[in-house]
């Protein structure tokens, strides 16, 4: 079954026409040659494709390409703009990460939950953290790294979140 | 996935005419659980009405009862002040469920009709009556970790997965609905069903049925309420055994008390005979541990889920005695 749909991504416009079948991921992965968005798991549990519609992080993965005609979408990629952004000049100078795969759904989310913080919006630890890496790493779970590298990613984040 | 047509309905009673019309159609909204079940054809529709943009995505407070629209999502509902301030449970309980991405997507109608996570029920290599009736239950005999203690059926010992359900069970919350024989208001505590011999059908929906809106019933002591969560990993896990409980204590009895469990049973558990023991008692622990035992004593665990009883008294205790101020 298919359908006419534009995507906003980065700030470009772009037309395509989609089986209904196909997610947000594939759409910009396979159709648009975006490919900063991983796909992991595919099934909403890893993270790696994570993209923010606005300005909310979600995982591109589960989303109906058709469901979202018109969506406005932020990537890796979108945020720097002639500087790289804070938080992925913060995960290299933290070494961040090992094979990379994650990194980008990393850094979106970190983008997004920082939006969130600063919202006001609570997290299940906020009554108890004693830390704001408490936080971090409660906020972030939604984003697996199979190296391991949360021991660098975690003090990353906090270092850009407490500016 | 199957192929399948989308549309848009202009509003929602042409949207339960498009259900009406198509017995394998479904609705739409954050698909985070049911576009998950079409890429595994666990779930097969050949038509997706979308109704996010139908119901109402705004928390209306009334003094008698909070009004949550269907298309909240998730981070709005545990984000909302008043939700916070009144029911610090259900806040507590939403965010304790999925990750920051799914709760940004997901929403309050699509919460309550989320699907079983049973591993068995996912795998279409396995038996599952669930999935397809008469075949056999395969976590009779296989994994029963996450699985149900009570209430369950030689059926089907599958869970209700949602952790905002439970903490809604335990505040008498009410699911106004639109479906093709009109309107209606269902009592959460009824919405989901027990397994019996039809696991195929985790609620009293109508095929078509769409819900529009819950109401959480003003409580006054529910500002002194709890969602606590065990699982086996801090974050985004599924719930072995959760707690929601509010509690109305003055001079050391226990007036009144409102307790629901999740993790156990094929829907979210309101703890009766635990409440029932509890008005007009003592706010003790030996108090709390007799109320939890009264409550678990119709447990039929299986060998790989028989923790959930010490577990689910042990929390029970817990959550009261916090909520109670009473040493333990």
């Amino acid at each position: 079954m298919d359908t006419e749909i534009t995507l906003v991504v980065d700030g470009v416009e772009h037309s395509l026409v989609v089986d209904t079948r196909t997610t947000v991921l594939d759409a910009l992965r396979e159709r648009l040659g975006i490919t900063s968005p991983k796909k992991g798991c595919d099934q909403g549990q890893c993270g790696a494709c994570t993209l923010l519609l606005g300005d909310r992080r979600v995982n591109s993965c589960l989303m109906l390409a058709v469901a979202y005609d018109g969506a406005n979408l932020r990537t890796a990629d979108g945020l720097a703009d002639a500087d790289m952004h804070p938080l992925q000049r913060a995960f290299i100078e933290h070494d961040a990460f090992q094979c990379g795969y994650c990194t980008p759904g990393q850094v979106v989310s970190a983008v997004g939950m920082m939006q969130e913080m600063r919202e006001g919006e609570p997290s299940a630890v906020t009554a108890d953290a004693a830390e704001l890496s408490d936080e971090v790493r409660e906020r972030m779970s939604g984003n697996l790294c199979r190296c391991g590298a949360y021991a660098n990613m975690i003090p990353a984040i906090v270092e850009v979140a407490q500016r | 996935m199957r192929p399948f047509r989308y549309q848009h309905a202009p509003d929602i009673g042409s949207a339960v005419s498009a259900l009406a019309e198509a017995p394998e159609a479904a609705y739409l909204a954050g698909g985070t659980n049911l576009v998950d079940l079409m890429k595994l054809e666990v779930a097969v529709p050949d038509l997706l009405v979308d109704v996010r943009e139908l119901t109402s995505d705004r928390i209306e407070a009334h003094p008698d009862f909070v009004r949550i629209g269907a298309a909240v999502t998730n981070s709005a509902l545990a984000a909302d002040p008043v939700i916070r301030r009144r029911f610090p449970m259900l806040s507590q309980a939403v965010l304790s469920g999925a990750s920051g991405q799914l709760r940004n997507l997901a929403t309050t109608g699509g919460n309550l009709l989320q699907r079983t996570r049973c591993p068995y029920f996912q795998d279409l290599n396995t038996p599952c009556n669930k999935r397809e009736p008469g075949t056999g239950c395969s976590a009779r005999e296989g994994f029963q970790r996450d699985h149900a203690i009570l209430g369950a059926s030689e059926a089907c010992i599958a869970t209700h997965p949602s952790d905002m359900a439970v903490a809604l069970a335990a505040l008498d919350a009410v699911v106004n609905t639109e479906g093709p024989r009109g309107p209606r208001a269902i009592p959460l505590v009824d919405l989901h069903r027990l397994p019996g011999d039809e696991p195929e059908r985790d609620t009293v929906l109508e095929h078509g049925e769409l819900i529009t809106s819950v109401d959480v019933p003003q409580l006054d002591f529910a500002t002194n309420s709890r969602y606590r969560k065990a699982r086996d990993r801090a974050s985004f896990a599924f719930a072995l055994v959760s707690v929601a409980a509010a509690v109305d204590t003055a001079d050391g009895v226990v007036r009144d008390v409102r307790l629901a469990l999740g993790g156990v049973a094929h829907k979210p558990w309101r703890a009766t005979d635990a409440e029932a023991a509890l008005r007009g008692a003592e706010a003790s622990v030996e108090e709390f541990r007799r109320a939890a035992d009264a409550e678990l004593a119709g447990a039929r665990p299986l060998p790989g889920n028989e923790f959930k009883i010490p577990l689910a008294r042990n929390m029970i205790v817990g959550v009261l005695s916090e909520l109670s101020g009473v040493p333990r």
